[in-house]
Formats: structure tokens, sequence, C-alpha cells
């Protein structure tokens, strides 16, 4: 019990257990603020890369800030990012599926029909000369189940194990879907024309 | 390994994920195979570009402040009042709780009413009478023996009556100990079967009416007349003992007023 350790304890001790709860709110919100805080970017850059829209992303973190901080007694990790990060997924795709159900009805082929068999390598240097304009053209022309792996493992930069824990799916299937992510970003980069994309993949 | 694997777990590869033997494997691949070797160092270039960071979204300014402020909102519109606060209701409840059990039990707790204690002690007076052979102290069917053999034992006169005629004869009189008090006992006969009256004056007032209660088999009537409580313990037949209540009902009025 916290009175035990206040000094007055027994002694005119004037701390009801009223204010030993606002204590006990107080360091909860201290801690909170102290380990999921600081990955507001990591969440805010997952929600805008999900909703495509700054507005929509702002709203997504703050009610996914909200969501954290009422389950933040279940939080027994030691990786807030990772642990906030699965929260703001689900946040986004509860309201992908109520506001964007047809981008969400899109089908994706996760399997590699035909292998690709580009000799020449133009594509290397329309890589290599894309600015950041054109990269997130394309990052955002992807698939929602693409788009979130590419933005969790290359600008996150977390490992598979914990992207299968964030998005909910199998280990080889983190592989094998960013191996086709990566693939379609870079046939959208070289600027292949859509319908020999959807057959190439 | 084929292409179509190759290209699959060249993300793995990438990212080195692989386990060594899975890692060596696709190396040897993409030494000979051209094709697998170009996507690779695409991906390679592509991955690259992407983790420069050029395209990352940082939070705007101003957004840990909107959170802070719902935060602070929200914990206001969900936290009750302090007097209905949790931790006034972790307090009340074992408390509550505790009462009601309490209430519960209270009718266990309270004990036998005294009306049943006399009951039950007027049955152990009756059977202990017939047990000890000292049913009567003054063995007689004569009332105006029995009466006055009471004089200077108790500090009451208990009308003394004979039934001989209706059935019922006295045998005798006896002194008892009931209620933390002596009392007069006397004792009536039909056929085999002996009546125990106890009378003492009591010492709060209480109902006149006869109540009639079955103990062990035995029957308890008790009443209360002209200042007196009259208990009669029988194994006699219920209908018989009650008949037996009327009579001596009706007989003791006329005893009192008797000079």
């Amino acid at each position: 019990m916290k009175t035990a350790t206040c000094p007055f304890y027994g002694y005119g001790n004037k701390m009801d257990r009223g204010a030993v709860v606002a204590l006990g709110e107080k360091e909860t919100l201290a801690r909170f603020e102290q380990t999921i805080f600081p990955h507001m970017d990591a969440a805010y850059n997952l929600a805008r890369w999900l909703t495509r829209n700054e507005h929509d992303a702002e709203d997504m973190v703050q009610e996914a800030y909200l969501r954290a901080f009422k389950f933040f007694n279940d939080f027994r990790g030691v990786d807030g990012r990772a642990w906030l990060l699965t929260i703001v997924r689900n946040t986004c795709y509860t309201w992908l599926h109520q506001n964007r159900a047809h981008e969400m009805t899109t089908t994706f082929d996760e399997e590699i029909h035909c292998v690709d068999s580009d000799t020449s390598n133009p594509a290397t240097l329309a890589l290599q000369s894309a600015d950041h304009q054109i990269l997130r053209q394309a990052l955002d022309e992807l698939p929602v189940e693409f788009r979130e792996l590419v933005v969790l493992r290359d600008l996150e930069g977390f490992s598979y194990k914990e992207i299968a824990g964030i998005a909910n799916i199998p280990t080889g299937t983190v592989m094998s879907r960013l191996a086709r992510a990566r693939e379609r970003l870079k046939k959208i980069l070289c600027g292949q024309p859509k319908e020999k994309l959807e057959d190439g993949l | 390994m084929d292409c179509k694997n190759a290209q699959t777990l060249i993300a793995g590869y990438l990212d080195q994920e692989l386990d060594p033997v899975r890692s060596l494997e696709i190396e040897d691949h993409l030494h000979g195979c051209v094709a697998c070797s170009q996507v690779y160092e695409n991906h390679q270039v592509l991955s690259k570009g992407l983790r420069t960071g050029s395209i990352y979204f940082k939070a705007p300014t101003d957004l840990q402040k909107r959170i802070q402020r719902s935060m602070r909102q929200a914990a206001k519109a969900e936290s009750p009042p302090r007097w209905l606060s949790w931790s006034w209701v972790r307090m009340a409840a074992p408390m509550a709780a505790a009462v009601i059990v309490l209430l519960a039990l209270v009718p266990f707790l309270r004990g036998p009413s005294t009306e049943e204690m006399l009951t039950r002690e007027v049955v152990s007076s009756h059977v202990r009478s017939l047990m000890a052979n000292h049913l009567a102290d003054v063995p007689s069917s004569d009332q105006h023996t029995v009466k006055p053999w009471f004089n200077g034992k108790v500090d009451f006169s208990p009308p003394v009556e004979d039934l001989a005629n209706q059935g019922f004869p006295l045998v005798g009189g006896r002194l008892d100990y009931l209620d933390n008090r002596p009392v007069a006992a006397l004792i009536y006969q039909r056929d085999k079967h002996v009546i125990n009256v106890f009378i003492w004056p009591p010492t709060e007032s209480s109902d006149p009416g006869i109540k009639r209660e079955t103990r062990q088999g035995y029957h308890v009537f008790h009443w209360t007349r002209s200042g007196m409580t009259y208990w009669a313990v029988s194994d006699l037949e219920e209908s018989q003992l009650q008949e037996f209540v009327q009579l001596l009902q009706n007989q003791s009025p006329a005893t009192l007023s008797l000079p």
C-alpha cells in the first residue's frame, strides 16, 4: 500500500485512499508519457501512410493514444513502439473499413506467378534517381497490405518477427509479401504501364 | 533453388532474416542467375532509398499537446465524482458484504426465544419427574391438602382443583424450578398418562390466549389466567389434553374468587 511509504503514515495521516489513487493515476500517466510519447512520430508516420491523409492520420494517432492509455496496464513489454503501432494499425484498419471500404476490397496477389526477367538494367538507374516525391507517390499506390510492410520494415526498421506481431500475420508471409511489395514498387517507379504491372505480378 | 523460390526469399536475404543455410543457398543462386541478381540489386537500391528517411512523415509539433488535452478530457469524462470513485467502492464493498452476512445470520445468532427456552425447560421437567420416581412431593388427591402444602415453599398460592369428576384425578403436588424461580407443579392423571401443570406468577404480562406446541412427542399448552402462567405438558392425546386445559381454565377463576 502506497500510504505505508508516506512518512506521516499513522501520524495524523491526511492521505485518504482517493488521494493515493489519484497519485497512482499520476504515476501511470507519467510512465505512459515516458514510454509511449517518444513514439509519436512512428505512430503518425504509420497512420499517415495507412490513411494517406494528414488530418485523418492525426485523428488516428489521437484515438490510438487514448486507447493505448486505456489499456496501458496490460502493457508488460519493453518495446513501447511495437505495442503502440499495433494499436495504431488496428485503429487505422477499423477506420479504413468504415471509410475506405472500396480500398480494402481490392484483392492483392501474394504469389509470385512469373519471375522478373529484366536482363538489361534501366531499373537501377530509375530507382537511384527517384526523389522523395516520386517515392512517396509510388508507395501511396501500393495496396495497403503491401504499403504497411514497407513502412514497418524500411521506414521503421522492425524485424520480421516484430512486424508479424504488429500486422498479425506469420513471419513467412511478412517475407513473401515484402518481396512482392518491393517488386511492385520498383515497377511503379520504373514507369511501367499499370496494365503490364498487373499482368506481370 | 529455382528463380520463383529465390525471388520469394530475396526480401529475407536482403533484410538478413534468413538462417545461414538458406542464405548460402540463395547466394549460390544469385551467383549463377543474372535475372535474380538483377532483382536483388534493384530491391537493394530501392530499400536503401526508402531508408534514407526522406519519405518519413514526422508528427506535427502540436500533435502531442492535442493528445495530452484529449487524454485529460477523456479522464475527466470517465472518472465519476470522488465519492463514487473506485477507491470508495473498493472500500465499501467488503463492508456492505459483511453487513449483509451479519443480517442474514441474525436469526441464528439471536438464539432461541424465551418461550422456546421455557418450552424446553417444561418438557425436561416433565420427563425428569417421570424418570426420577419423584412425581409428587405431596401425593394427594385432595386439593385441600395439596394447596396448603405450597405455603412457605413458593411466594404465591397456586389454584388447585381436583378434576376427578371430569376424568382427570389430581395425583399430587411438587415443588419445581422453572424460568429461574420456584414454581408449583400439579400432577394429574388420565388413565396411565401423567399431566404436569406448572403454575407461577409471570414477571411480565403476556398474551392470555392458549398456545400449543409439540416437542419430543409431548404436547405443551400454556396460557395466562388471573395473574398466573400455566404450562400443561403430557404425552396424552392432544385433544384430551386440550379438554383438560379447558376444564382448568373454567375452574381457576372460581378458585381464585374463594376467600
